[in-house]
């Protein structure tokens, strides 16, 4: 089975063209691929679409919302376009009103569905989340069983950024706790999926296939988290560096 | 006749009149904000599954300082810990709970209420973003949708309408809402004041509220404020 290593994560993203969609996993720090990203800053690819949760964040070393300070993003899309108070306005929200960025907003539950579709080949399908709101105006909509539900489109992307916690080089992986979220998700859904890893990446046969959670079909390049300063890790403590 | 000094009912008393509804083995999900206050509730005998958007089923109180796992957190990105027999699941999964009603209760924060039961939670005026997290998928998934909040705005405008002013999150699903002034159930009728806060009259809580109130026959005070 093919050998997935690289040595950096510069290397890593360094074909990734201005234009490219980019699905960056993570659901607060756990699961942040927080070295893809900082490699992509160094590297300087632009006008890219980014698909993530929320695409405003700058409280992490390296996050999506550096990516938009640096004017690279023309389109994000999300579960969170504004912060919940208006006292923390950032300049996402003041890009997004000057349209000099698209956010296109939706239900979490919708955003994570797509990326399914997208990834299993499923055309399209019936939601019952954002029904008789402005975000269903302009959505084909259908009564089934005597429920209303919006019909939402897949989601696919050029490349997927995440990060697990154990991989082989074959890049089976395996995430800790809550560092899951939408990461196998967005690894199923993109066209190439990169991985960054906290832990060992152990040789084929190293790892129980019971205890596979994202089998390495669905990945690409996986690359080993180096120790601080130079690999960046997960707030608040960091127990592993 | 004495009269009873008027007193508006704090947060966490608010959440703990929701809390103490919940039912033995219900699985719960809290909004971001106030509703996590009704995870402090003391749930004595009865057991209450937390569930959290991002994928955790079972979890407890929040972690210590210097205890927390960097990999482990809610909804609201605090760090947590587990309860035995929590469980992971990934994003789609963990949605597939919440629309696909295995959810028994969720309280969310509003910032306006419906007497039809819609309600507004993710875009304030002015502004061309919004936060939705969530909470479409929740109002539209859980058994039953709960709000906590404020019942005026800062400027004094009422927070329980005929109809909401804002973009609404999700049409005719909330049940019950807590506010500072009384517990609330949205009935084919409106809004049913249950319980009102101490030293306020049903008058004095219509006032400050902008759809018509229906007086429960065996209003009460408010429990344990």
């Amino acid at each position: 089975m093919k050998n997935k290593v690289l040595s950096t994560f510069d290397e890593a993203v360094a074909d990734i063209p201005d234009g490219a969609s980019i699905m960056v996993g993570g659901f607060g720090p756990p699961g942040l691929p927080q070295n893809l990203l900082a490699a992509l800053i160094r590297q300087g690819a632009t006008d890219l679409t980014i698909i993530t949760n929320r695409g405003d964040q700058t409280n992490a070393k390296a996050n999506t919302g550096h990516l938009v300070e640096l004017r690279r993003v023309k389109k994000v899309c999300c579960a969170f376009s504004a912060s919940p108070h208006p006292s923390q306005r950032n300049l996402f929200e003041e890009l997004n009103e000057s349209g000099e960025l698209e956010a296109e907003l939706m239900p979490q539950g919708t955003l994570v569905e797509r990326m399914r579709a997208a990834a299993a080949g499923i055309g399209a399908f019936y939601t019952r989340a954002s029904v008789g709101t402005e975000l269903a105006e302009h959505k084909e909509t259908r009564v089934i069983d005597g429920k209303e539900y919006v019909l939402e489109y897949p989601l696919p992307a050029d490349y997927a950024f995440i990060r697990a916690h154990t991989s082989d080089t074959y890049g089976n992986l395996q995430y800790e706790l809550t560092q899951r979220n939408f990461n196998p998700i967005m690894a199923m859904a993109a066209k190439c999926t990169l991985v960054e890893i906290e832990g060992d990446i152990v040789e084929l046969g190293g790892m129980d296939p019971n205890q596979v959670h994202t089998p390495g079909i669905f990945v690409d390049r996986v690359v080993k988290i180096p120790p601080p300063p130079e690999g960046l890790w997960t707030l608040p403590s960091d127990r592993r560096a | 006749m004495t009269t009873t000094e008027k007193k508006r009912i704090d947060r966490q008393t608010m959440c703990n009149r929701l809390a103490m509804e919940f039912e033995d083995g219900w699985v719960a999900n809290l909004g971001v904000g106030m509703p996590t206050l009704c995870s402090n509730y003391e749930y004595a005998d009865k057991d209450i599954v937390f569930q959290s958007e991002n994928g955790l089923i079972g979890y407890g109180p929040l972690a210590a300082k210097g205890e927390e796992h960097p990999n482990l957190v809610n909804a609201g990105v605090q760090y947590v810990t587990m309860k035995p027999g929590a469980s992971i699941l990934h994003h789609a999964d963990s949605f597939t709970v919440i629309r696909g009603g295995y959810v028994d209760v969720t309280v969310l924060g509003a910032y306006e209420v419906a007497e039809n039961g819609d309600f507004a939670n993710w875009k304030t005026l002015g502004r061309k973003g919004g936060g939705i997290g969530g909470a479409m998928d929740l109002a539209v998934g859980a058994k039953r949708v709960w709000l906590a909040l404020e019942h005026t705005t800062r400027d004094g405008h009422p927070r329980l309408l005929n109809r909401c002013k804002l973009p609404v999150t999700a049409v005719n699903v909330v049940s019950r809402v807590v506010t500072d002034l009384g517990l609330f159930d949205i009935t084919p009728d409106g809004f049913l004041l249950r319980e009102i806060a101490p030293g306020f009259t049903p008058e004095e809580v219509q006032e400050l509220t902008e759809a018509k109130l229906t007086i429960s026959p065996d209003l009460k005070e408010f429990y344990g404020a």
